[in-house]
């Protein structure tokens, strides 16, 4: 019976998706990483992931306290951070960061700092976001593995 | 009435207080049985009757006041009257001493003698000359003057009235003869009458007080009424007022904007946190309550004060007036007699005197005086002695024939039998006054020299000189031997100027007139005369020697508190003379200012006590008010504790027990003994049952936390509830039961929701029919739109059509249902709904209103339960739980669900018979573009049935329609034929037609299989193509058996029987469908194609090592693992200087990927510097520098590299190709590009 939880895991997990890909938080890039993913890397996706999350995190960090410096001019920085921000980002998919650090980048080439504050509240809001789904579905990954690893022995 | 008035006022300045408490009080305690407002009413009705008791008393006691003022008026006005008399009398006798006169002397002596006494009748000399006139009718005569002494002491009483019209008549008198005297008698009478008015007017006078008295305190019980009057409609004013409030506050006016309303809301919120204001209007109360009793107490304090005093007031002016008037009489008769002596002195003078020989001897004075002496009523006796100068005393004892004698002892206080004969004669003096003439009572003192005594002598000289009478100082009179003073007149021998000189007045003399006043008689007279003498008591005194008054009158003084002191004016200036009165008692308590200072007390105290209780009241209504609050809050709190609580705990659980679950599962798969595995399922079964319990308690805990929220994503409706069948059909089957979905074609593919929720109900209901129907019958889920069966009559969906006409045809003995057992009436189960009866059809055409059925035919649901199947954990029975198992949690959550997605849910259940549940939702309407690729996966193969045709053999038309409902999805037209007869009847028709070269497929129910029929029909295919010189690459119809529960035996011999191609197995779904006829139809190359293009992709890269240069860890990572997937060897480096390491020719790398931006050395001075290096290289073995064997057996080395980058531009690409890359991939590797760009190195390499 397990087989029908794994089912429903499959299906929630395929509806968070879609529910990612229809606001445009995720493209099509999420997908071919988690195609990526096999055998002999089970935790491709996650693993990435994480990485990511750390990485990220790193960064946020550095763009805010960058943006908080009161004699802040240092915009080729911020945009080097937001460069790499913006790879990574687009690497696993994060669609919607992506938009939100090209957008950061315009206002940092424009020395806006105003609309860099503006762009760097929304990046992390999005990035939380972001970061609780995918936690989310991850968690649902591994109950379905869970669920699929019950089942293993079945086909022998 | 003052006091009164300033209750009132305080009263008034209180009741607003009062209703404000009162307010306060029946807000809080609004709610508290009657009882205590029956006790509070009946305290108030006690207070009432006992305040209306004391106003009654007090009003009494205040008439009893008036009553003995009245009678007190009554007295003195009776005592005038008396006095009055009195007067008459006196005057009466007067004449009456006259007429008696006129015997013995003429008229002249009589003139001059009236002329003369002129003074002693001042009210009556019009009188006497009238006498004058008439004297010779003397009865009349008498009888007038009576009336005329009256009329005139009248006048005295009301002058102003009487004061013309008697000395009218008076002049009536004298110029009218008798003749006339008739007329004016009867004139005088008339006065006479007028007088009487007077007098009753006087009376009424008097009784006017009373009335004033009665008036007054009819005020005051007036104003005593209203105040309780005011006092109890200011309470139940302030009680309507407050009920008002408590209304006004209770239920606000619903026409009250929200707005306001929040505010109040808010306010009672901040009035609730606040508690420090009621704390304080309690205290506030309580200070205003003691000021109000302490004002209390003061008033009545006061008030005792005022009424004592008024009445300490009015009994001093009591004392005073009745003493006065003691004092006044006492004089006035006094002066009377005084003057009756003077009289006499003044008859001495005139006839014994003034004729020669003398007119009177001893026997003529002690006649007369003895017929007189009514007139002088408190003289014990008078005397008359003679001046006689010691030269004269020979010749007057000759005359006389006596000794002139002496007064035998100075002290005359001792009374004997005294006789002139033992008395010494007189010693020799200047001058003697032996008495010559004396009244009967005191004839012993004739001969006695006056001038002896002390007392007398001294009388005798001041008279003498002053002409006046004069008094000596009380002593002990002889005989009598009581108190008295002795009065002495000098009686001249000519008429003497009012100036004379003393000397003068002493020449003149010629004599002495004495009378003795016994003074004790007199005041007893007087006294008794007069009403009350009881209540006070008289002293009178000689105060001439201030320092040690004698008394003349009383008894021994008893000091009572209350003394008013009179002065009486004998005629004697010498002699002063006081009279002292007092009260006889003391006086008594003073009970009306008790009385009424103790009601206002008692009052004040019972208000105050009731304010008290109502304060204290008020004070714990509030305290409660403000622990229910609390606890209020805490429940609330504990409540979302609660929530919270589940909602995590569930969650949790959930996680763990997946493991647990899981773990079971794979322990069952091991080898185990039979008991070892039922242990293992029980447990498992356990485990799962509690999972969904878990689930459903953690849906109940959020939809009570109001956390439930729906999401709104496009799903495919018929996928969803294919998912659905597929979850229960293992049950299903297992039961036998078949199961069956149907969604009407109006219904759009995609639709807008939430589909996990709707999917929760539909399990849940599904699961439900499934748990309580018995391995008979069948369970089927049909959708529709509300519209579809808003008018029964526009039905035009085939199945909904059957459903509803299903009641209708009842005679044929199998139910035309899906499994041909008798269903409940659906269309009862939504009849109630809103959606369907009311009128509000507001079509929003993004909105699409969904109506699902599941109908069973199960147990029901006993009558008695129905009502109460949606409450949670409740079920139907509870021998329900025990046979079927469950929480009854599902259905409760279901209609939370429900309602959330703005529709209803019904049922109708008929136990025996089976149960219909049906809800409503609202969906948006969904673009079939904006599904994810699971739709998509299908599509390809779904276009590749389109176009063709099948068969569908089944008698139950219901049935046949579901099928056909599938099969259509798949773009497959249909017929049906209700029996294996009527299709090959049906065949043989459509051959030759474009219809027949369709007809890709023939599905029959199993519920008419008939083995010979089909082998029959079979053939006749055969036959019908073989006839019809088809193409033989066209297929024959393939036949398919439909089957609810069949087992793999059953199915495999019937394939291999060659009977038919395949055997569905119901339920019917989408992907078990097209499964089954790819399989039958042989479909299915595009897989293969997409496989074969990975493969390739993976041979090119396999074990090829390939470098990536990238300081995003993310990135590297993620290209990493592109290139392990496909085989490569993948190193990993951060920055652009150690890929310059790497890539130090010799190396073993096959291919390099670089990331473009890079910190430090970005990827184009990073493949500037690598092309350098390889260039050095190449150079190097060029010139036989070096040996290619130092360099890896290379001979050229060029290292492909190609760029990663997430901006795709001409230009950089061109930037990328002048710093010697080779190509560029983008960023998130696309399979495609790779492989192209791959390709170009590592093809021709390999």
């Amino acid at each position: 019976m397990l087989g029908l939880a794994a089912d429903r895991l499959r299906a929630d997990m395929n509806r968070l998706l879609a529910f990612l890909f229809h606001q445009g938080i995720l493209d099509e890039q999420f997908l071919q990483l988690q195609q990526l993913q096999d055998e002999s890397s089970p935790n491709f996706v996650s693993e990435v992931v994480n990485i990511y999350f750390h990485e990220s995190e790193k960064l946020l960090r550095s763009l805010r306290s960058l943006l908080m410096d009161r004699e802040f001019s240092d915009y080729n920085r911020m945009g080097i951070h937001l460069n790499q921000f913006m790879g990574s980002s687009s690497s696993i998919g994060a669609n919607r960061i992506r938009n939100v650090c090209v957008a950061f980048r315009a206002a940092s080439e424009q020395n806006n700092r105003a609309g860099c504050l503006r762009a760097l509240e929304v990046l992390e809001h999005e990035y939380c976001f972001l970061k609780n789904k995918l936690h989310e579905l991850f968690q649902i990954q591994q109950q379905r593995v869970l669920a699929a690893g019950v089942r293993y022995p079945m086909q022998n | 009435m003052s006091m009164n008035g300033k209750l009132s006022g305080s009263n008034g300045r209180l009741s607003a207080n009062f209703r404000l408490k009162k307010t306060k009080e029946t807000m809080h305690g609004h709610g508290p049985n009657s009882f205590r407002k029956w006790k509070r009413n009946f305290l108030f009705l006690w207070l009432l009757g006992f305040v209306s008791t004391g106003i009654i008393w007090f009003f009494l006691s205040f008439n009893s006041i008036a009553l003995e003022r009245n009678e007190r008026s009554l007295d003195s006005c009776e005592e005038k009257a008396r006095i009055l008399l009195q007067q008459f009398n006196v005057s009466r006798n007067q004449f009456h001493a006259l007429a008696s006169f006129f015997y013995e002397s003429d008229q002249i002596a009589f003139l001059e003698c009236a002329k003369h006494s002129g003074p002693k009748r001042p009210s009556s000399d019009g009188v006497a000359c009238a006498l004058k006139v008439m004297c010779s009718e003397k009865q009349d005569f008498k009888m007038q003057k009576m009336w005329v002494v009256k009329n005139t002491e009248l006048k005295d009483q009301c002058p102003v009235q009487a004061d013309n019209i008697p000395s009218e008549h008076d002049l009536s008198f004298l110029d009218h003869d008798t003749s006339v005297s008739q007329n004016s008698v009867s004139l005088i009478s008339r006065e006479h009458h007028t007088g009487e008015k007077n007098i009753s007017q006087g009376s009424e006078r008097g009784v006017q007080p009373k009335n004033n008295f009665e008036n007054s305190s009819f005020c005051l019980g007036q104003g005593c009424w209203l105040l309780l009057i005011v006092v109890i409609l200011s309470c139940k004013i302030s009680g309507v007022r407050l009920k008002l409030d408590w209304n006004g506050k209770n239920e606000p006016a619903p026409s009250q904007p929200e707005t306001q309303k929040l505010q109040l809301l808010l306010q009672q919120k901040q009035q609730q946190l606040d508690q420090s204001p009621p704390k304080g209007a309690g205290k506030w109360r309580k200070k205003l309550l003691i000021v109000f009793v302490l004002l209390g107490i003061l008033t009545s304090i006061w008030l005792f004060w005022h009424l004592n005093q008024k009445i300490i007031l009015r009994r001093e002016q009591t004392l005073a007036n009745m003493c006065d008037e003691r004092a006044r009489m006492l004089q006035d008769q006094f002066n009377v007699s005084m003057n009756h002596v003077h009289a006499l002195a003044i008859l001495v003078s005139t006839f014994h005197h003034g004729k020669h020989p003398s007119a009177i001897d001893q026997k003529t004075f002690g006649e007369y005086t003895e017929r007189t002496a009514f007139e002088r009523p408190l003289t014990s006796g008078v005397a008359y002695a003679l001046k006689v100068l010691h030269s004269e005393r020979k010749q007057f004892e000759k005359q006389h024939g006596w000794t002139i004698k002496k007064m035998e002892t100075e002290d005359q206080t001792l009374v004997q039998d005294c006789l002139t004969e033992n008395l010494d004669p007189a010693p020799i003096k200047d001058e003697y006054a032996p008495v010559i003439f004396s009244q009967e009572t005191v004839a012993h003192i004739v001969s006695i020299d006056m001038m002896s005594g002390q007392q007398d002598r001294e009388n005798i000289l001041r008279a003498r000189v002053t002409g006046k009478g004069v008094l000596t100082s009380p002593f002990k009179l002889l005989k009598s031997n009581h108190l008295g003073v002795v009065l002495t007149f000098a009686v001249y021998n000519k008429d003497l100027p009012p100036d004379a000189t003393p000397e003068q007045r002493t020449e003149a003399t010629v004599g002495y007139l004495g009378a003795s006043y016994d003074v004790p008689s007199l005041v007893e007279k007087l006294l008794h005369q007069l009403a009350s003498k009881q209540t006070i008591v008289v002293n009178v005194y000689d105060t001439t020697n201030t320092s040690d008054p004698i008394s003349m009158y009383g008894t021994d003084v008893t000091d009572t508190g209350l003394l008013h002191v009179s002065n009486l004016d004998f005629g004697d200036p010498l002699r002063k003379h006081e009279m002292h009165c007092r009260f006889k008692q003391k006086p008594p308590l003073p009970w009306t200012a008790i009385n009424a200072s103790i009601g206002v007390l008692v009052i004040t105290l019972l208000v105050g006590h009731i304010f008290h209780a109502a304060i204290c009241r008020i004070a714990k209504v509030e305290n409660d008010c403000r622990e229910m609050m609390e606890l209020k809050a805490r429940a609330e709190a504990a409540d979302v504790a609660k929530s919270q609580f589940l909602a995590t705990v569930s969650h949790e659980i959930r996680t763990p027990m997946n493991g647990v679950l899981g773990m079971l599962k794979m322990l069952m798969d091991t080898d185990l003994d039979a008991i070892q595995r039922d242990y293992a399922e029980t447990a498992h079964a356990s485990g799962k049952d509690l999972i969904s319990l878990i689930n459903e308690v953690l849906d109940q805990a959020k939809i009570e936390s109001g956390r439930l929220e729906l999401e709104d994503v496009p799903f495919d409706l018929r996928s969803l509830l294919d998912n659905v069948l597929s979850l229960s059909s293992d049950k299903s089957n297992d039961k036998g039961i078949e199961l069956a979905v149907y969604v009407s074609d109006r219904v759009p593919e995609v639709v807008v929701g939430d589909p996990g929720r709707f999917r929760q109900i539909i399990t849940n209901l599904v699961g439900n029919s499934i748990k309580f129907t018995q391995d008979k019958g069948h369970i089927f889920v049909s959708v529709h739109l509300v519209d579809e069966v808003k008018g029964a009559s526009t039905v035009g969906d085939k199945v909904l059509q059957q459903c509803l006409n299903l009641v209708q045809d009842m005679s044929s003995k199998t139910y035309n249902t899906l499994s041909g057992f008798p269903v409940v009436d659906r269309w009862r189960s939504w009849e109630n709904f809103e959606i369907l009866n009311g009128n509000n059809t507001t079509n929003d055409p993004e909105k699409i209103r969904l109506l699902v059925t599941v109908e069973d035919t199960g147990v029901g649901i006993r009558l008695d339960a129905q009502g109460q199947i949606f409450t949670p954990f409740v079920q139907a029975d509870s021998s329900t739980s025990r046979h079927y198992g469950g929480t009854g949690i599902g259905l409760s959550i279901s209609k939370h669900l429900v309602g959330l997605m703005h529709g209803e849910i019904g049922f109708v259940s008929e136990p025996g018979v089976g149960s219909t549940f049906s809800f409503t939702g609202v969906f948006g309407k969904g673009e079939v573009s904006s599904l994810d690729s699971k739709w998509k996966q299908y599509d390809p193969v779904v276009s590749e049935f389109r176009g063709l045709g099948a068969l569908i053999i089944d008698d139950r038309s219901i049935r046949a329609e579901v099928t056909r409902y599938h099969l259509r999805r798949l773009g497959i037209s249909v017929d049906i034929t209700s029996s294996l007869e009527s299709a090959c009847t049906y065949v043989s028709s459509v051959f030759g037609t474009s219809a027949f070269a369709h007809l890709a497929m023939i599905l029959i129910d199993k519920h008419i299989w008939n083995q010979e029929a089909v082998i029959q029909l079979r053939s006749m295919l055969e036959e019908h193509r073989q006839n019809g010189k088809l193409d033989v690459s066209a297929n024959l119809p393939k036949i398919f058996l439909l089957g609810t529960s069949m087992s793999s035996i059953e199915r495999s011999k019937l394939k291999t029987g060659g009977f038919v191609d395949n055997v569905l197995m119901k339920p019917l779904r989408l992907s078990v469908l097209i499964a089954c006829f790819q399989e039958a139809l042989g479909n299915g190359r595009k897989g293969q194609v997409r496989r074969k293009k990975i493969s390739t992709l993976g041979s090119l890269l396999r074990e090829k090592r390939i470098l990536v240069v990238d300081d995003n860890k993310v990135n590297r990572r993620v290209a990493e693992g592109a290139l392990k997937k496909y085989g490569a060897i993948v190193s990993c480096v951060e920055r652009g200087r150690d890929a310059l390491d790497k890539l130090k020719p010799p190396h073993n790398f096959d291919a390099c990927f670089m990331d473009l931006q890079m910190p430090e050395m970005d990827g184009f001075e990073a493949t500037r510097q690598i092309r350098r290096a390889e260039n050095e290289v190449n150079e190097k073995l060029a010139s036989g520098e070096a040996s290619t064997e130092m360099y890896g057996n290379v001979s050229h080395w060029h290292i492909p590299i190609l760029a990663m980058t997430a901006d795709v531009i001409q230009a950089t690409y061109e930037k990328c190709l002048k710093c010697g890359m080779d190509d560029y991939v983008s960023k998130p590797f696309e399979e495609e590009q790779l492989y192209s760009a791959v390709a170009r190195f590592f093809e021709s390499g390999s």
